[in-house]
């Protein structure tokens, strides 16, 4: 016999793997690669000579604060309230600023339908349905995307999101996933239609699907601007100014480690039940500290996800838009198609805390998250006392108006954080998996928790009245 | 003795391999390093000192822990395959992440040249190493290249029909582990040493029974039905 290896009977391979089982533990794998990294090390010091060690000292140094196993956690929580609260302070007022512009060409529009006579469902469609949505979407979400983006590509180039995927891989190790689904987190960010693409980088099909199921609890930037609103009109209600961003800046960042941490719980469960495996091992490249281009990268990450929402806001918002506007605006019998729909869906919705409106602005806002609150206002707006929405005390009346409360609010928000993906997500999802199974489970798994997490709220809130 | 002989090339993601395996064989390819590729493996020739080398070009890995089928392909390939000589290629500007694999190649299989490459950018990058001390330290000829501008080939190319002719003897380091790992392969290794007799290195086999690597245990007992033990 060549080449291959002789077997005797005495011992099996399987009593010798269940032996070798017993007398190791679950750490051996970590306890020989931090041996071999430490041979490594030992033999990079005798033979290798760094004559320039200025940047190497640099890197290291850095590194011993960002991914110190102390003060790594509480940066990453500051850096990521540094960047939200410099995009809802900075957002503002250009936000205000485009809506008192949209608003003043709403009227000037209004007043050119009028002088040619136009019919009302024409002028209706248009102005109050398409217009008005789409712009609303980009007053609200484009000046905080404008600031948010090129701030996450500034701390990207810097060097630092492969530091917090470091940071993260040893929680993610400790739920059965990959480290690496922190980086899909980040994209997720941004948004989780192309973070289902770039969770082409784990390996392990295991762990690939964990990090899909689970990245819709992270926010994309879809979500941002309905989390911003709410939280500023209804959770720093009491506050002005600086502290107003500031409350609103721990009430987001609150939220995101909602998303989090249900994140981190579904893929514990998940990795203990339907995707059962230990986590495998993968080399992380921590690459150099870089000073970044700034305006190379502000400008261009401010320009082409600008662009992206805008035209997305176009693509699909103004769809939408019309839809709402037309079911708001067909009778059957004295009431409209839309309040057929909202009045089926009100004793649910009001079981969550929420009420018909929103459930049904969720539903038609399934193909993007960004027309959710349009859709929402929209429908407000169509049921009778026809405000002008010029800025957000008015906008703050009609929720009042229509029952809201901080809990309200703050289910609504739970229920964007946690709820379906959107259209482009789950359409991603299938293309990835190839599976109508999993692709309906990335669908329920987030619906069924988003339900659940809404109503104990609201049921313990109604219980304490 | 045989007039061919097959040498297989190991190394990291992004350390010139795929260029050396170009240099080397003429043969132009691409491999890219995303899951999911094919994980048929290159081949090219090459003739040197009247015999043919065959060149087997591994997927890049970090590891050869069966993370990932790319590293469960290079790990069959250098434990079963048994190429007669096994390059590890390793970026000179970043050893030290490197030396990981090599160290692994080194517990796995005896016949190993360490091939530093892109010592041309870690001259730029003032990194100088010392390749003789390395050699002594781990038993195996270690060599400085640079794939881009085919230097060091002349010398990797006669250190592999030395080891190959029995001239250059290696004689891999053994890396010892702290000394709870070191009691359980004790425990283990001589079980693992009576069942495969000396075929595989019994003492990488046994760390890798304390690692729970089952799927070379799959492998295994697969190879073993189809050899008929």
């Amino acid at each position: 016999m060549q080449n291959g290896f002789q077997q005797k009977t005495s011992v099996s391979l399987g009593n010798l793997y269940a032996y070798a089982q017993e007398i190791s533990d679950d750490h051996m794998r970590d306890k020989i690669v931090q041996n071999l990294y430490k041979k490594s090390q030992q033999l990079c010091e005798s033979s290798v000579i760094h004559k320039n060690k200025k940047n190497d000292k640099r890197t290291e140094k850095l590194d011993a604060i960002f991914t110190s196993p102390i003060f790594g956690f509480p940066i990453m929580i500051i850096m990521l309230g540094i960047v939200f609260y410099l995009t809802i302070a900075g957002a503002n007022i250009p936000s205000s600023m485009l809506a008192t512009f949209f608003g003043w060409l709403e009227n000037h529009l209004t007043a050119f339908f009028m002088y040619m006579n136009s019919p009302d469902w024409l002028h209706g469609i248009l102005v109050l349905g398409l217009y008005r949505g789409t712009t609303w979407v980009i007053s609200v979400m484009l000046p905080p995307m404008a600031i948010f983006f090129p701030t996450f590509a500034l701390l990207e180039n810097y060097g630092y999101l492969p530091r917090v995927a470091f940071n993260m891989d040893r929680i993610f190790k400790s739920v059965g996933a990959h480290g690496k689904q922190s980086l899909t987190m980040a994209m997720g960010f941004g948004c989780n239609a192309a973070a289902m693409l770039s969770s082409r980088i784990i390996e392990s099909p295991r762990e690939r699907m964990l990090a899909i199921l689970t990245n819709n609890f992270v926010p994309c930037n879809g979500r941002w601007g309905t989390l911003i609103v709410l939280a500023s009109l209804f959770m720093a209600a009491g506050y002005t100014g600086g502290l107003k961003s500031l409350v609103t800046t721990s009430v987001i960042v609150g939220i995101v480690m909602v998303g989090v941490i249900v994140t981190f719980i579904v893929s514990w469960v998940l990795s203990k039940t339907a995707l059962k495996g230990v986590p495998t091992h993968y080399t992380l490249e921590l690459p150099p500290y870089r000073r970044p281009k700034f305006f190379d990268t502000v400008i261009r990450s401010s320009l082409t996800k600008s662009l992206s929402v805008l035209s997305r806001a176009i693509k699909v918002a103004a769809p939408a838009a019309i839809l709402t506007w037309v079911i708001a605006n067909i009778y059957v019998g004295d009431t409209s198609i839309l309040m057929y729909i909202v009045n089926f869906l009100d004793p649910f919705g009001k079981m969550l805390g929420l009420d018909g409106f929103i459930l049904m602005a969720f539903l038609i806002g399934l193909p993007a998250n960004e027309i959710v609150l349009p859709i929402l206002l929209m429908g407000y707006l169509s049921t009778g006392s026809l405000t002008e929405v010029d800025n957000l005390v008015d906008l703050k009346q009609i929720f009042v108006e229509h029952g809201w409360t901080w809990l309200t609010a703050l289910n609504m928000m739970l229920f964007s954080l946690l709820h379906f993906p959107c259209g482009t997500t789950l359409v991603n999802i299938y293309k990835e998996t190839k599976s109508k199974k999993w692709t309906f489970l990335a669908f329920l798994i987030p619906t069924v928790i988003a339900i659940t997490v809404t109503f104990t709220i609201a049921q313990t809130v109604y219980f304490l009245r | 003795m045989k007039n061919s002989y097959t040498v297989a090339l190991a190394g990291n993601p992004n350390t010139g391999k795929s260029t050396l395996f170009n240099a080397l064989t003429g043969l132009k390819q691409h491999t890219g390093n995303w899951a999911g590729k094919t994980v048929s493996l290159a081949e090219g020739k090459v003739e040197h000192k009247g015999k043919t080398v065959r060149i087997i070009d591994l997927p890049g890995t970090y590891s050869l822990f069966s993370n990932s089928t790319d590293e469960e392909v290079a790990r069959n390939y250098i434990v079963f395959e048994k190429p007669d000589v096994t390059l590890v290629v390793l970026d000179a500007t970043s050893l030290e992440r490197n030396f990981n694999l090599a160290l692994q190649v080194l517990e796995m299989t005896t016949n190993v040249i360490i091939c530093i490459n892109l010592i041309d950018e870690a001259d730029k990058q003032g990194i100088s190493i010392n390749e003789k001390a390395l050699t002594r330290k781990l038993g195996v000829p270690v060599i400085k290249i640079s794939a881009r501008n085919k230097t060091g080939f002349t010398l990797l190319l006669d250190t592999i029909d030395r080891i190959h002719t029995g001239k250059i003897v290696c004689t891999p380091e053994i890396i010892f582990y702290d000394e709870e790992i070191e009691r359980k392969i004790r425990q283990i290794e001589p079980l693992v040493r009576e069942y495969l007799e000396d075929s595989i290195s019994s003492r990488w086999v046994a760390l890798r029974l304390l690692d729970g690597d089952d799927s070379l245990f799959q492998q295994m007992e697969k190879r073993l039905l189809v050899k008929g033990g």
